[in-house]
C-alpha cells in the first residue's frame, strides 16, 4: 500500500527528513520525542501531520525550522541541511504570536523590517498582503482590539510577507472556534491557490488535514514516528462543499481508522 | 423606598465616576488640610516655632524665590537627580538586561546586588562623601546607588517576560542580536521598565536629599539643613514642600513618557 510520494526518488524532494530522532533531557529522565521519522515533501506540495496529543509534532516542526537541532537524523532543504533557522522557511505558530505593541500593519512589517527591504518596497507589499489577507479595514488595528480568526489571518500575512518557499504551521487553527476554524481553512485554500508554497502543517484535526492537504501522514503517540502516509488525491481548487462528499468522507474514515489501530 | 436608596447610589456613582469630579477630589482634600492646619495653629495649640501657620510659609517661600535662594538651589538639586537617575538608571538597564540574558551574570551579581541594596545608604553616604568629595559628584552617586535597584528589578522581570514564541519568531527571521532587541526585547519590557523609572524618579530626590543632608553645602537639603538650624521652621516646611513639588514633577514626566510610549496598552479597553 505505498503511495506514490514515498516512491519518488530523492531529486524530486524539496524537504527532506532522514532518521530524525528526538531527546529530551528532563529533570525527571529522559523523554524520547521522535523516533526515527522519515519522509520527503515535493515543493509546492501541501502536506498535513496529524496525531494525537503530545506525540512530539512540535519537536518536529522545530527541527523542520531550524529552531531545535535533532538529537540524531538531519532534515534539508533543496538538498542543503538545515541546521539553523533561515529566511527560506517561514513559520506559523499555535497562537498568533503578533506584537502587541505594533499595529496590524507593523505587525506585517516585521519580516521586511529585518531583512532590510527599503520603505517603499516595504509598503507596497504590506498593501498587497493586506489585502490578500482579507485585512484592509484594520491597517491601523492593535492585536488587543482583533479576534482570534483576525489575528491569525495577520500571523498568515506575517509569515507570507517576505515570500519564503516553505511555510511550516503549527496547529495554527488550534485555538479558533471550529466556524472560525474553518473559515480560515478555506482562506488558507484559497491563499495558497494563488502564492503556491511547499507547506508541512501540524493539526489535530483530521477533516482539516483532508480538506488542505495532498497528503497527511499520521504519527503515532510518543515517541513520534510516521506509521501511516496517505495520498489525497481530491480535485482541487477545493472548498468547504467538499466536507460532506462521500470520496472526503471516506478519507477521513480510513485516516481516522489508521491513527485508533496505531 | 430601597429602590429610591439603590437609584440614589447609581447617581452618585456617575457623579463620582465624571471626570471633573476625580478632578475636584485631590485639591477638595489638599483645601481641607490647610483648613486644619491654620484652625490648629490659630488655637494656639503649638508655639509658632514648632507649627507656622499656612500664609506664613508661603510668605516665606515666596521671600526664597525673590531673592533667587530657591532656584538656586532647586537648580543644584535638579542637576544632582538629573545625573543621578540618568547614570542609575542607564547602569540598572544595562546589568539588568544582561543578568536576564545570561545565567553566568545572574548567579555572577546577584548575591552582590542584593548586599548592596540591603546597606541602608544613608548609613554608605558618609563614605561616598569622603572618597568622592563633598560636592556634587558624590550626590549624583548617592542618587545613582538609590535608583539602581528599582530599575534593575522591574528590568530583569520585563526582559524574562518575553514570549519564547516571540523569541522563536525573531530566530526564524535571522534577527541578529541587534535587532532582537530593538525590535522585540526593548518594546517587549517597556511597561515593566517604565514602572521601574516611575518608582526611580520619586526615589531620586530622596538620594540627593540624603547627600544634601549628610554634606551639606548647596541644594534644597542644605536650605531645610540651615531652616533647622536657624530655627526658621517656615523655610523649612518651604522647601519641603519644594522639594514634594520637584518628586511629582518627575513622576508625571515618567508617567506623561508612559502615556506617549505605550499607547498601544489603551488599544482594545477604550473605556479605561
Amino acid at each position: 500500500m505505498q503511495s506514490p510520494m514515498t516512491r519518488m526518488t530523492d531529486a524530486a524532494a524539496f524537504l527532506a527528513v532522514d532518521n530524525v530522532s528526538h531527546t529530551y533531557a528532563g529533570p525527571a529522565g529522559d523523554v524520547q520525542a521522535l523516533a526515527n521519522v522519515t519522509f520527503r515533501v515535493v515543493r509546492e506540495s501541501f502536506v498535513c501531520l496529524v496525531g494525537p496529543s503530545g506525540c512530539g509534532k512540535s519537536t518536529l516542526l522545530r527541527a523542520l525550522a531550524g529552531l531545535l537541532p535533532p538529537s540524531q537524523g538531519q532534515v534539508s532543504l533543496d538538498t542543503q541541511p538545515v541546521t539553523r533557522p533561515q529566511r527560506r522557511i517561514g513559520i506559523i505558530f499555535q497562537k498568533a504570536n503578533l506584537m502587541p505593541w505594533r499595529t496590524v500593519y507593523h505587525n506585517l512589517q516585521l519580516p521586511l523590517q529585518i531583512s532590510g527591504v527599503p520603505a517603499r518596497e516595504r509598503q507596497q507589499r504590506t498593501e498587497a498582503m493586506l489585502t490578500l489577507t482579507g485585512l484592509d479595514g484594520f491597517a491601523q488595528a492593535y492585536p488587543a482590539e482583533l479576534s482570534g480568526g483576525m489575528a491569525q489571518r495577520v500571523a498568515l500575512g506575517r509569515a507570507l510577507i517576505h515570500d519564503p518557499e516553505v511555510l511550516l504551521m503549527d496547529e495554527p487553527f488550534g485555538a479558533l472556534d471550529a466556524l472560525t476554524r474553518e473559515q480560515m481553512s478555506a482562506e488558507l485554500l484559497r491563499i495558497w491557490s494563488r502564492h503556491r508554497k511547499t507547506v508541512f502543517m501540524v493539526t489535530h484535526s483530521i477533516s482539516e488535514a483532508v480538506l488542505l492537504a495532498d497528503r497527511v501522514l499520521v504519527m503515532s503517540p510518543r515517541p513520534g514516528r510516521i506509521v501511516f502516509d496517505l495520498e489525497i488525491p481530491l480535485a482541487r481548487p477545493r472548498n468547504l462543499e467538499l466536507l460532506h462528499q462521500p470520496a472526503f468522507v471516506s478519507l477521513t474514515e480510513k485516516l481516522r481508522h489508521n491513527i485508533r489501530t496505531s | 423606598m430601597s429602590n429610591q436608596h439603590k437609584r440614589l447610589g447609581e447617581i452618585v456613582i456617575i457623579w463620582i465616576r465624571t471626570v471633573w469630579l476625580r478632578l475636584l477630589l485631590a485639591p477638595v482634600l489638599g483645601i481641607s488640610f490647610l483648613v486644619v492646619w491654620a484652625a490648629v495653629v490659630e488655637a494656639d495649640v503649638y508655639t509658632n516655632l514648632v507649627l507656622p501657620s499656612p500664609g506664613e510659609v508661603a510668605e516665606r517661600w515666596y521671600e526664597l524665590y525673590a531673592d533667587g535662594l530657591l532656584w538656586r538651589h532647586t537648580e543644584v538639586t535638579l542637576y544632582e537627580v538629573f545625573f543621578g537617575l540618568g547614570y542609575g538608571v542607564l547602569v540598572a538597564f544595562v546589568t539588568g538586561y544582561f543578568i536576564a540574558k545570561s545565567r553566568i551574570v545572574a548567579s555572577l551579581l546577584t548575591p552582590y546586588l542584593v548586599a548592596l541594596q540591603a546597606v541602608p545608604i544613608v548609613a554608605v553616604a558618609p563614605l561616598l562623601i569622603i572618597w568622592f568629595g563633598p560636592e556634587t559628584q558624590s550626590k549624583v552617586i548617592i542618587c545613582a546607588l538609590l535608583v539602581f535597584f528599582p530599575m534593575l528589578v522591574n528590568t530583569v522581570i520585563g526582559m524574562r517576560s518575553i514570549p519564547p514564541d516571540l523569541r522563536d519568531l525573531l530566530r526564524s527571521l535571522q534577527a541578529n542580536p541587534l535587532e532582537t532587541f530593538w525590535y522585540l526585547e526593548l518594546p517587549a519590557a517597556l511597561p515593566v521598565v517604565i514602572g521601574g523609572l516611575k518608582v526611580s524618579a520619586t526615589l531620586s530626590v530622596i538620594g540627593a536629599v540624603v547627600g544634601e543632608f549628610v554634606s551639606p553645602n548647596e541644594g534644597l537639603g542644605y536650605l531645610i539643613a540651615t531652616g533647622r538650624g536657624n530655627y526658621d521652621t517656615p523655610q523649612v516646611i518651604a522647601t519641603v514642600l519644594t522639594l514634594t513639588a520637584l518628586a511629582l514633577l518627575l513622576y508625571g514626566l515618567a508617567t506623561l513618557l508612559e502615556y506617549a510610549l505605550l499607547s498601544w496598552q489603551r488599544a482594545g479597553n477604550n473605556g479605561l
